[in-house]
């Protein structure tokens, strides 16, 4: 699905990616855990196009398309999402109307018609209860005014419209409390296929013990420098990451 | 500067020849207001761009054609299914074709009798002394070229009275077109809310085709104790149009009074508004530009607390493309005994071009101690994380630019509290963005 070899990212002169590989067959679910400041976000955004970052070495794929050359929106319609760390809210545009332009542009994409108004509707009322959320955040502008837990809420209900075959969760459980962490986990449990795939951003185990990765990967300094199963993530929990720097 | 003077002359020549058919010419008081304005505008002529307040805003170029007053032309004839698409549901309708009144394609229907809603060449027949009360009394002590003209030559206006404690239940819409090339209108409405009246008007200006002409108008707004006054203005004129108009309003006590201006035609624009606000009363001002092209609008407003506790709101936002220009001026002032003001001034500018342009000057002069005032300004792009955000949610580059245009302007759009009217406004909006795939229902 999603194929990382050797990537090198920089911000002006800073190197701050310095050769990652990561393979993510379809199905799978990877998590990547890491210290403050490691390069997940970099990574993430990177994935996603965003402006501002030298891609100086390696590459990247997505069902053996080169990613680079994408504008940002090819690659959210060829299904690619990010659930962001830090959601923008954007004043004017509502919640109900994006989610429908986002649909849209991935259907048209696929060779769909355009979704008709009741089907649509219908589809985002199942959506929004799956997420637990109320029916008024529809109509709510973008993210405006959310709470913390509401906007991570708030991407997981736009990934679970837009049906994106490459998932990659920027820190959603922080700031979800723990009966939202559940709903959420659940949610996304219930998005879980074969032919999907999932790159979980995370500090914590709590979220793995509801989604169950089924790789985790630490990144240091912006490398890869442990890769292991669903064990490693408890072992992090419990030493944290100085003792991987030791190993090396 | 002997171009101007000509020009001058040719409009004071003109004024000899159809003086005879203004309205009101038997009325000696208005016969007397006139030629007071008359002396003044020969010998100012209209504001030039030394004049401070006229710096960023140079019309003598426009002037200089010496348009002809639309007295001086044959009248035309305007079908009513010409008219449709000016036309706000759900309102009541006085028309304004070339300066003239039109009885068949206005719609009064229904119109409550205790009301006086009429054209003003007509209140001047019909009760002359009430129109003497109000007439020129909101501008007494304003001194400005475009008022003084304005005075002289206005051939109609609206004329509206809405007596004490009575709410009309339906907005009253003035429909002002010009259909004829290189004419000057000159309009004066006069709006008067009694002690706890209510009232909802809409002044809307329109130009038929790609001509040039100008728009003169002048509002004089007289909002009395526990009175509640909405005026919506929309200023959609054509594209080669100069429009100048005015809105000066006075606030009695506990009155309320909004105003909320859309600005979307003509070449140059020119809106001024000057606000005097009474004893406790609350004003909200509230402004959208958007222009294209060479378009140029300026708004100049003034808010003075003269009364002690009253209240002011006031938002502009100007949406600039192309080489597009827009100058907001807006002066608070707080007169030495107006303890309690609280006080808000905001203009906020979208530039979508390197060649549009904004020049913004809001100014508090603060004569009292205890008050509370605040103002901001901000000039920018579109926000480049918001752009990609959309993007990354599959919205192309340019449907995010525009869906983010869109929402700078909607929340503009949002206040209008009448539906039809906002409908009709979120129409007109649409049609300024022509490649964005917005869709009104999902807004
Ligand atoms: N625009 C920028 N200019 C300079 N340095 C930047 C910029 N953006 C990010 N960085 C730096 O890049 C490094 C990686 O940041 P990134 O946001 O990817 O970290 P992270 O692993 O997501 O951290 P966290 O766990 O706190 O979210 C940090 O040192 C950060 O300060
Ligand atoms: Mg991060």
């Amino acid at each position: 699905m999603l194929s990382i070899k050797d990537l090198q990212v920089k911000i002006g002169d800073k190197s701050i990616l310095k050769g990652i590989s990561l393979d993510i067959k379809p199905g799978e679910v990877h998590a990547i855990m890491g210290p403050n400041g490691s390069g997940k976000s970099t990574l993430s955004h990177v994935l996603a196009g965003k402006e501002g970052y030298t891609i100086t070495g390696g590459s990247i794929e997505i069902e053996g398309q080169d990613l680079e050359e994408m504008a940002p929106e090819i690659r959210a319609r060829e299904g690619l999402f990010l659930a962001f760390q830090y959601p923008v809210e954007i004043p004017g545009v509502s919640n109900i109307y994006l989610l429908k332009a986002a649909l849209n542009a991935v259907r048209k994409h696929q060779g769909l018609t355009e979704v008709d108004a009741l089907d649509f509707l219908a589809l985002v009322k199942e959506k929004i209860k799956l997420l637990g959320m109320d029916e008024k955040f529809l109509y709510r502008s973008v993210n405006q005014g959310f709470s913390g837990g509401e906007k991570k809420r708030n991407e997981i209900l736009q990934m679970a419209v837009m049906e994106p075959k490459m998932c990659i969760m920027d820190e959603t459980d922080s700031g979800l409390d723990i009966d939202a962490l559940q709903i959420v986990a659940a949610g996304v449990n219930s998005l879980r296929s074969e032919k999907r795939s999932f790159l979980m951003i995370t500090h914590y185990q709590r979220l793995l013990d509801y989604i169950v990765p089924d790789v985790v990967h630490v990144l240091a300094d912006g490398r890869i420098v442990k890769t292991g199963g669903p064990e490693l993530a408890l072992e992090l929990e419990q030493k944290g990451y100085g003792w991987i720097g030791q190993v090396e | 500067m002997a171009s101007a003077v000509s020009s001058l002359e040719k409009y004071l020549e003109e004024y000899d020849e159809i003086k005879s058919t203004l309205p009101g010419q038997g009325l000696d008081w208005l016969v007397q207001l006139r030629q007071q304005g008359l002396d003044q505008f020969s010998t100012q002529g209209f504001p030039t761009t030394r004049d401070e307040d006229w710096r960023y805003t140079n019309v003598t170029p426009f002037i200089k054609k010496s348009f002809q007053s639309v007295l001086a032309k044959p009248s035309t004839t305007v079908l009513p299914e010409q008219m449709d698409h000016y036309y706000v549901p759900d309102c009541w309708q006085v028309v304004i074709v070339d300066g003239h009144f039109s009885n068949t394609l206005s719609k009064l229907d229904g119109l409550p009798e205790e009301v006086v809603v009429m054209a003003l060449s007509d209140a001047l027949i019909k009760c002359p002394d009430k129109v003497k009360s109000y007439l020129g009394q909101a501008v007494e002590n304003e001194d400005h070229g475009f008022i003084h003209y304005n005075t002289a030559w206005f051939s109609e206006g609206l004329f509206v009275w809405i007596p004490q404690q009575v709410k009309m239940k339906q907005p009253l819409q003035l429909v002002h077109v010009v259909t004829q090339e290189n004419v000057a209108t000159a309009t004066r409405n006069l709006i008067v809310a009694e002690a706890g009246a209510e009232g909802v008007v809409i002044e809307s200006y329109f130009g038929s085709q790609a001509q040039a002409y100008l728009t003169s108008s002048i509002s004089e707004v007289f909002v009395a104790e526990n009175a509640h006054l909405t005026l919506y203005k929309l200023q959609n004129e054509a594209s080669k149009a100069l429009h100048c108009s005015g809105v000066y309003s006075q606030q009695e006590k506990h009155s309320t009074f909004n105003y909320l201006d859309f600005s979307f035609g003509g070449l140059i624009a020119r809106n001024e508004l000057h606000v005097n606000v009474g004893f406790a009363a609350a004003c909200d001002l509230n402004g959208l530009f958007v222009g294209s092209g060479r378009q140029h609008f300026d708004n100049h407003t003034w808010i003075n607390h003269l009364q002690p506790r009253g209240s002011s709101r006031e938002l502009f936002k100007g949406i600039l493309d192309g080489r597009a220009r827009g100058v907001f001026q807006g002066c608070v002032k707080v007169f030495e005994d107006a303890q309690k003001i609280d006080s808000e001034m905001h203009n906020h500018n979208l530039l979508l071009s390197d060649n549009a342009e904004i020049d913004t000057k809001p100014q508090l002069v603060i004569y009292a101690d205890d008050v509370k005032c605040a103002h901001g300004v901000t000039v920018g792009q579109l926000d480049d994380a918001s752009v990609f955000y959309l993007q990354s949610r599959a919205v192309s580059e340019e449907e995010a630019k525009n869906m983010l245009t869109f929402a700078f302007a909607n929340e503009m759009v949002d206040q209008i509290k009448v539906s039809s009217f906002k409908s009709y406004i979120l129409a007109l909006l649409l049609q300024k963005f022509p490649q964005g795939g917005i869709e009104q229902e999902w807004l």
